[in-house]
């Protein structure tokens, strides 16, 4: 039987780097087949050349045994291939209906002849996948978004869907029923090209994986075959380090959020409601959820970002500090190390030695309102040699940097200050395994020394293992803390839909059964 | 003696069809995530153009063509630089309008002093009607093309697939460019679009309205067009109210002169400029209603397929 | 053969300077083409164009007459974009600053003279300087009270300004013995600035200037005030991680260039004008913009961009009386600068690829 899609000696170079180095892959029809890597491996590229966003500057593609070239991502959805993006390629401000009219073409709407919703509600109906197509996509959550996606990709009766990390926005729960509308769609015929750095899921769902590192392939498996072990190898060339934890005695209370209220500041945002959580020193505290839910909102209110009443809403080392800016709350000895590390955490166009100052803003580096550019040059350098940055000195603009070496850069960066209360968004979004293991140690060993920690991820296993305590927050409302001993991901992640004991929005059948 | 109030209303329409024409082309731009701050340049191009083949023709439509032609040479211009070129939005505007100003005195140096003369033009058979005729029928038809384009732009944005994706691409062109919509070349078309709505009016300003060549006659239009594209919320009906509120404003002062009250003209022409700052301060004072209606990539460069 | 552009990793140094070089030659041989399209010699007409500005001391001292409110103009716009912050609006704060100078002066040259010129020219230079904030003033709260767009505010507060400046020449400053010119009288010598060189109009204003533009360097370079408004500018939500805020970043951005602005205004009309009229400024303001773009938004390039430009107006004024072009040529030599800047700007963060 020929294959579905062949690509052979594909390759695509970048100034800086090689994004593809003489590829090959094969996906046979109805097959589920996992591209693995981690970040930066190149299988993004790869994929934008399937789909014909990027050309390859050299490789062959055959699609059902023929020779062709996709100039565009309309010649490959001709082919009958479609993708689902990792950043939603959706318009926040159109209804569901339109944009999934923007995804097919004119031919296919025509094709419905004004039936375009009822076709949606089925499609969705029948691959579990329900949407309302008159509903605006900023109302509706990230899983419900990427459920636009995928119906959007159904529509057009693809031969090959590609999927691009999908699974980082969903709870576990909603990962199971995904792998069950894929499971259906494979066996009507349909090649799926599955994206992920994740094992585990890989393993579960999977029957061929190709691993690419460094934008060559280093593996080509069954993984239901592999281990765990076997397939990381193969990935990053080692076992993952698994980061050695410790119990400091625990201190004073350093941070204390009570009973926190937040109206949305803006449309598209989550209302916080009455959230209260606490941090001792010497302890690492959780924050898990699917993106979205309004931890970027209670980040910012922690972190001075957006200032919030009443003045003790949240008390830093015992100060009501909820109405001080980051400036003022920074000096009360709160860092903070942002999701977004270019813009927020980072000015791009900025050395990094500048870069120092927009934490670091008192004696050596600014003296009565006068920088001092020697100073703020050493501190880049100590930065640069103690957290191995690797950077072209303290002269290089944040922008030149990849992504864990920024990330490097900033959790050092706020790590020098030696600060009492830290504050970690996504500490390894984006970043390599080397970079994660050493962000992780040194967060560890900031943990040693007395300070408190509250991290926010949506990686579930970083969280499991660097806390001592989880908090779960959905839909502005953060439910009690479990020691991380007494946790689980089944629980945690039913907790992410919003279903721990107590919460009132939480449907009242399943609360019983959480309590059973 | 004239009744003021149908000798009113016509001149109110009549001084808000430039800026409605303008507006409804800078809409459609910021609608595809464009902002042109060079529409007072493009208005001025146009202006001196269309005068000029007005004084050499002695044609009216053949200076309102040349208007359009030479606000799409223009707006091509501010569309290689901020599309291929990738400048910034903001500067690229203010680049075109500086040297709009510039090249239309230039040429307009020759035409000071000339005047082309417009044929009356009204509604046949309809315009004689007491009141009504006289306030709505006896326009110049580029008025009645101004508000037919309410309309044409009014159902092409929210009516038409093609609409759907202008309005897409000025949502996130990085979304548009995934699903494989040439974000450019749609921007570029929304650009020459904008230039030609903007020449018109600029011609029209030039050949019908006033009509003679004054320099800098088109006396901040175009930076009122794009005041009104906000206060309108980027919908092409509010566009009209508002070019309508502001042709009010503009001849209202020199009615109240003409009846006897006594201001020094200079603040009666001031009103439009007050007006529309108080305008831009009423509208922006929620910054949430904005935040809904505003085109999300509006003024962002887009370039596509890096990394 | 197709040519492609294609990002660089960092941007160029090399090119952050060679740019506006490069620009200016462009924008010459431009024209350069201009002038033989209209049946002139370009060399001759850039000749007088722009070395004949430049050929004698009265000429140049009229380039640097004119470089004084550009570089004031650019210095406080050069602040401002670099905090993101769009006036475009220095035209009508240097108006403001010119009203209110002269009418301090027209308040105090009364036959009587109540007050020595060195109490009157500070006195007017502080209320000119005033005069400026306070109409920059306005673009900066309602940007930050109202989040009304600066660009267009500060715009139609030009147009406004303009107005008044009319009716006030027309009206309560007109001088009453000047046959109603809309135009004040003409202050007395002790109430002009002093100048600096024999048998030339340069007058003590171009020390100011330079200084301003020493200072502007180590506000923007050196303070952390500066630093500040910088970060505000290149990443907002950076400045808001680090605690700086951004209304308060709008306010000394837009204050900063009203004062100079203002400053500008009333040197002018103290300076080379001696009198309050309807055209104090030949379009100064919008000069300003493309004298802080082409300065690299860096004080010391604006007092070269500033020299530029200047040299373009005199040699428009050369133009029309030597060689029978509009003076009106300066405006196209500008607009011309600024987009083939842009341009080149371009050559910063892209490489061109010939395939």
């Amino acid at each position: 039987m020929s294959q579905r899609l062949e690509l052979t000696h594909i390759t695509k170079r970048y100034p800086a780097v090689v994004a593809n180095d003489d590829v090959s892959l094969s996906v046979a029809p109805g097959e589920i087949h996992a591209v693995l890597g981690e970040n930066g491996a190149g299988k993004s590229t790869l994929m934008k050349i399937i789909f014909g966003a990027v050309q390859p500057d050299a490789g062959e593609m055959k699609w059902n045994g023929e020779v062709v070239k996709i100039a565009n991502p309309h010649a490959a959805r001709k082919l009958g291939i479609a993708m689902v993006f990792q950043h939603f390629s959706l318009f926040e401000t159109l209804s569901v209906e339109e944009n999934i009219t923007l995804g097919l073409s004119p031919a296919e709407v025509k094709a419905f002849n004004g039936k375009l919703a009822e076709a949606i509600s089925q499609t969705g109906e029948k691959y579990g996948l329900p949407l309302e197509p008159k509903r605006h996509v900023h109302t509706l959550s990230v899983g419900e978004r990427q459920r636009v996606e995928i119906v959007r990709a159904l529509l057009s009766h693809p031969k090959l869907l590609i999927l691009d990390e999908p699974t980082s926005v969903l709870t576990p729960q909603a990962v199971q029923k995904l792998f069950t509308t894929l499971r259906t769609l494979a066996s009507e015929g349909c090649s799926i090209l599955y994206i992920s750095h994740k094992l585990d899921e890989i393993r579960a769902l999977c029957s061929k994986a190709t691993v690419m590192r460094g934008g060559k392939i280093t593996g080509v498996c069954d993984p239901r075959e592999e281990s765990t072990q076997s397939l990381s190898r193969m990935m990053i060339g080692a076992t993952p380090p698994v980061p050695q934890r410790s119990a400091p005695p625990l201190g004073e209370i350093r941070i204390s959020v009570n009973s926190l209220q937040l109206a949305k500041s803006h449309p598209f945002g989550t209302d916080l409601c009455d959230v209260s959580l606490h941090v001792r020193g010497g302890e690492i505290v959780g924050l898990a959820g699917v993106s979205g839910n309004g931890q970027q909102e209670l980040m910012a209110a922690l972190s001075g970002e957006t200032v919030v009443l009443p003045e003790n809403a949240i008390t830093i080392e015992n100060v009501p500090a909820a109405q001080l800016d980051a400036r003022a709350r920074r000096a009360l000895g709160v860092a903070f190390v942002p999701e977004e590390r270019l813009g927020r955490g980072a000015v791009p166009v900025m050395p990094l030695a500048a870069n120092t100052l927009l934490s670091h803003q008192t004696a050596p580096q600014v003296r009565k309102g006068l920088i001092d550019p020697v100073a703020a040059k050493a501190l880049a350098t100590r930065i640069i040699a103690r957290f191995n940055v690797k950077a072209g000195g303290a002269d290089a603009t944040a922008k030149s940097l990849s992504g864990g070496n920024l990330q490097k850069f900033i959790v050092g960066r706020e790590l020098l200050r030696e600060p009492r209360v830290m504050l970690i968004a996504q500490p390894t979004w984006g970043v390599d395994v080397g970079a994660a293991a050493q962000i992780h140690a040194d967060i560890l060993a900031l943990k040693e020394r007395g300070c408190a920690i509250l991290i926010v991820s949506e990686e579930i296993d970083e969280l499991f293992a660097l806390c001592d305590r989880l908090h779960v927050i959905a839909k502005g409302k953060v439910s009690p803390s479990v020691p991380i001993a007494q946790a689980n991901v089944t629980q945690i992640g039913e907790w992410m839909s919003g279903l721990w004991p107590g919460n009132l929005d939480a449907p009242s059948q399943i609360q019983t059964q959480v309590n059973a | 003696m004239i009744d003021p109030l149908p000798q009113l209303i016509h001149t109110a329409i009549n001084a808000s069809a430039p800026i409605l024409l303008a507006a409804l082309g800078l809409l459609i731009n910021e609608r595809a995530g464009v902002l042109n701050l060079g529409a007072e340049g493009m208005m001025l191009v146009a202006a001196v153009a269309g005068f000029a083949v007005g004084v050499e023709s002695g044609s009216i439509a053949l200076a309102l063509a040349a208007g359009a032609l030479a606000g799409m040479a223009a707006a091509a211009v501010f569309g290689f630089f901020t599309l291929v070129l990738t400048t910034n939005q903001v500067a690229t505007g203010l680049a075109l309008s500086i040297f709009g100003g510039g090249l239309s005195a230039f040429v307009g140096q020759n035409y000071v002093g000339k005047s082309v003369v417009a044929a009356k033009w009204a509604v046949p058979g309809l315009s004689e009607i007491p009141f009504f005729g006289e306030a709505f029928l006896q326009q110049h038809y580029v008025v009645y093309l101004a508000f037919l384009l309410v309309a044409a732009v009014a159902w092409f944005l929210f009516r038409t697939r093609a609409g759907l994706t202008l309005r897409a691409v000025g949502e996130s062109p990085e979304s548009a460019h995934a699903l494989g919509y040439p974000v450019r070349w749609i921007r570029f078309a929304a650009i020459v679009f904008g230039g030609a709505c903007c020449g018109v009016a600029g011609a029209y300003l030039s050949t019908v309205y006033t009509p003679l060549w004054v320099e800098g006659m088109v006396a901040g239009r175009g930076w009122i067009a794009l005041a009104l594209t906000t206060f309108a919320t980027w919908r092409p009906v509010r566009v009209a109210l508002g070019a309508l509120i502001f042709g009010t404003i503009t001849i209202l002062g020199f009615h109240l002169q003409s009846m006897g009250v006594e201001i020094p003209s200079q603040f009666l022409a001031m009103m439009p400029y007050l007006a529309t700052i108080i305008v831009l301060v009423m509208i922006s004072h929620n910054s949430d209603w904005i935040r809904l209606n505003m085109p999300a990539s509006l003024g962002k460069p887009f370039r596509p397929g890096v990394g | 053969m197709r040519i492609r552009l294609e990002p660089r990793a960092e941007s160029s140094p090399l090119w952050t300077y060679a740019s506006p070089v490069l620009a200016l030659a462009l924008t010459i041989a431009f024209g350069a083409a201009l002038f033989a399209a209209l049946g002139k010699n370009p060399v001759q007409a850039l000749g007088v164009f722009l070395f004949d500005p430049l050929a004698n001391l009265r000429g140049v001292s009229e380039v640097l007459l004119k470089s004084i409110p550009l570089i004031l103009c650019g210095v406080g716009l050069a602040i401002c974009y670099r905090a993101n912050v769009w006036n475009i609006g220095a035209e009508g704060q240097l108006i403001a600053g010119a009203i209110c100078a002269g009418a301090t002066v027209l308040a105090f040259d009364t036959p009587a003279k109540p007050l020595s010129g060195s109490f009157v020219i500070p006195l007017s230079c502080a209320a000119g300087i005033l005069g400026g904030m306070g109409w920059a003033a306005i673009t900066a709260w309602l940007r930050v009270r109202f989040n009304a767009n600066e660009i267009l505010v500060s715009l139609m507060l030009t147009y406004v300004a303009g107005l008044l400046l009319i009716y006030l020449c027309t009206g309560p400053l007109r001088d009453p013995d000047g046959y109603n010119f809309p135009q004040s009288k003409v202050f007395s010598k002790e109430f002009q600035l002093a100048y600096v060189l024999d048998k030339t109009r340069l007058h003590w204003g171009i020390f100011v200037a330079l200084l301003v533009a020493a200072a502007g360097t180590v506000f923007v370079f050196r303070s952390f005030e500066g630093y500040k408004l910088q970060v505000g500018g290149l990443a907002e939500r950076a400045a808001r991680y680090a605690g700086f805020s951004s209304k308060k970043a709008i306010w000394s951005a837009m204050l900063i260039c009203g004062a100079l602005a203002g400053l500008a205004g009333a040197m002018e009309v103290m300076g080379p004008i001696g009198q309050v009229l309807p055209s104090v400024s030949p379009g100064y303001g919008f000069a300003a913009i493309i004298v802080a773009w082409i300065g690299r938004l860096h004080p010391v390039g604006v007092v070269l961009g500033a020299l530029i430009m200047s040299v373009f107006y005199i040699g428009g004024e050369y133009a029309q009386s030597r060689i029978g072009l509009p003076s009106s040529i300066t405006g196209i030599f500008q607009g011309a600068l600024l987009f083939f800047l842009l341009a080149c700007d371009t050559l910063i963060d892209y490489r061109i690829k010939f395939k």
